[in-house]
């Protein structure tokens, strides 16, 4: 692959960014030396987990390798180096999003743990029968049955914010849907399937005013844009490692200090407690209280260099990449007869969502897969979502900050194939 | 890995394209909704039973070309046959699909040949069954049955 140069935008009036290299990021990334079906990959599934650089697959290997001990149990050498080490990366993760505190910042097995963490620490506190639970009709499941669970143990409501035909949030009925009852808005920062970025701050501003606390899903917004929790006013932040260049079992929880301070433990265990009878159990402060047993380590030092990778590149510059290979996705796949978008909103991460009139996804993944292009195929576990546009499934391309507008080139030739087979 | 042709061989492609027996059976004694949580892929099987033949049957649904074209075929070829009958070509069908060795009593009609090309494609093998799983679930309950491919 060559280097796509003069593809960066600058925006106006801002320090010129660095224009990112993809020739040299490419070659951080063994995965993409790999052969599929005999042909070059061309790894398209990026929302659904992101490949690792070298220095973060070494970093996980040099830790089992040489360093392995347990965290803030040891007196030894290598229990207190892991134990910086880790407690090392909470810190980096803190800058990286911003927060105020490493205190609130919890490692979860990823956003899924993340928002059931949520959901039954502070929802179970917080909610009573009548009580609403605000989410929007683009949410992954993950962020909709954590909901449906804790609705079913206190007696919630749950109510959807709709949305446009072009995928974005419909916020005329804003005002109405957050009321005095709204408790809790949860909600994407970026769809997995339609892209779309939503208004956190203009959402959070109304929770706010009336009392609610506001939820968000960072899985696919935290790889892709600069992500300052307090900037964005939200109480609670998920995401996960593994779609950000990182391990797969870690995520992150970012949560306001003044409401983990409140909340009662979810799990149970070692690591968690100040002391222990049999009568009597007192907690860890946060993050302490919300991290029970033995953590992964070694991902949580991998997650840490991740993060040191993406900011080494640089956030904006990894935005302005994307983007630019969306808009060429977008335009390029438009030109392809019979295909339909499925979210066009205007602001987006690198995700494009698609259907074709003469092949269901699944047999558009399997034909690009010969050629070996992975994309996703089916309903992202976002079955609300499909009903909402009328479609079973969609076949869906995501981008990372390694993927060239050849592989663009690849997906819509693999799509014009699909049209010879199925036409 | 197989050939895409291998695959979407023609007569699959022209059973996706125009399946038969694409519709509900308005007096059916028997229906099941096979479901593949998956990739969300759903599918109605009704069957009008004349004693222990299967008298009519018939299908409707969303799906991907593997699991239109197979309930299509699988409509036709079924049609007509006893309840065992039925039942002993869905477990040889399985096993071909499966890359198991297809013996026994039953011999799968040649038509369905053309979905031996699937155990080469692990991740189509329960597109190509998800409508031979819902008809047995139909021929095997006498209530509205349900049937996924994942448990």
């Amino acid at each position: 692959m060559t280097a796509t140069r003069g593809l960066i935008k600058t925006p106006p009036s801002r320090t010129p960014l660095r224009p990112l290299d993809v020739a040299a990021v490419r070659q951080d990334f063994p995965i993409l030396r790999t052969l599929v079906h005999g042909r070059p990959l061309v790894y398209l599934d990026n929302a659904a987990t992101s490949q690792k650089p070298q220095p973060v697959i070494d970093a996980i290997d040099e830790f089992n390798a040489h360093r392995n001990a347990n965290v803030h149990r040891g007196v030894h050498y290598l229990s207190q180096q892991a134990t910086a080490e880790y407690d090392g990366v909470r810190e980096r993760v803190r800058r990286f999003f911003n927060a105020a505190s490493p205190s609130e910042i919890i490692f979860t097995a990823g956003t899924t743990a993340s928002i059931n963490l949520v959901a039954q620490s502070y929802g179970r506190t917080v909610l009573r029968p009548g009580d609403e639970i605000l989410l929007t009709e683009m949410e992954h499941h993950s962020n909709i049955v954590p909901w449906q669970l804790i609705r079913e143990q206190t007696g919630a409501v749950i109510r959807v914010i709709p949305l446009t035909d072009e995928g974005e949030l419909r916020l005329d009925g804003l005002d109405g849907l957050i009321n005095d009852r709204t408790r809790i808005v949860a909600l994407a920062h970026g769809s997995n399937v339609l892209g779309t970025i939503n208004p956190v701050r203009q959402v959070a501003d109304l929770a706010h005013a009336r009392g609610a606390v506001v939820v968000v899903d960072g899985a696919q917004s935290a790889p892709h844009l600069t992500v300052d929790v307090q900037a964005l006013g939200c109480d609670f932040f998920a995401c996960s490692a593994h779609k950000m260049l990182g391990p797969t079992g870690v995520g992150v929880l970012y949560g306001r200090s003044d409401l983990l301070e409140r909340m009662p433990p979810w799990q149970g265990g070692g690591g968690m407690i100040a002391t222990v009878s049999f009568e009597r159990t007192t907690f860890a402060p946060s993050p302490m209280r919300f991290e029970a047993g033995t953590p992964p380590i070694a991902e949580v030092i991998g997650l840490g260099v991740a993060v040191e990778y993406l900011q080494r590149i640089g956030l904006e510059s990894i935005g302005a990449h994307e983007a630019n290979l969306l808009q060429y996705a977008t335009e390029q796949i438009a030109e392809v007869p019979g295909v339909r978008l499925i979210g066009t909103g205007r602001d987006k991460v690198a995700v494009l969502s698609f259907v074709m009139d003469v092949a269901h996804p699944h047999d558009i993944g399997t034909v690009l897969d010969h050629d070996g292009i992975a994309i996703r195929a089916g309903h992202h576990c976002a079955q609300p979502l499909m009903k909402r546009f009328g479609v079973p499934a969609t076949a869906r391309a995501s981008f990372a900050l390694y993927n060239t507008r050849e592989e663009v080139d690849a997906l819509v030739a693999g799509l014009l194939k699909v049209r010879k087979v199925f036409g | 890995m197989g050939s895409l042709s291998e695959l979407y061989q023609n007569v699959i492609l022209d059973h996706n394209r125009a399946p038969r027996n694409y519709r509900k059976i308005e007096d059916a004694d028997r229906h099941a909704e096979g479901y593949n949580p998956l990739c969300g892929d759903q599918l109605s099987v009704w069957i009008k039973m004349e004693g222990d033949r299967i008298a009519d049957v018939s299908f409707l649904g969303s799906g991907c070309a593997i699991s239109k074209a197979s309930a299509s075929l699988m409509t036709s070829i079924v049609k007509g046959k006893t309840r065992g009958e039925a039942v002993a070509l869905f477990d040889q069908f399985q096993r071909m699909i499966t890359g198991q060795e297809t013996s026994g009593a039953v011999a799968l009609p040649a038509k369905l040949e053309v979905f031996s090309g699937v155990k080469e494609f692990p991740a189509r093998v329960k597109c190509a069954g998800l409508s031979w799983h819902a008809l047995k679930a139909a021929l095997e309950s006498r209530e509205e049955a349900q049937v996924s491919t994942e448990y």
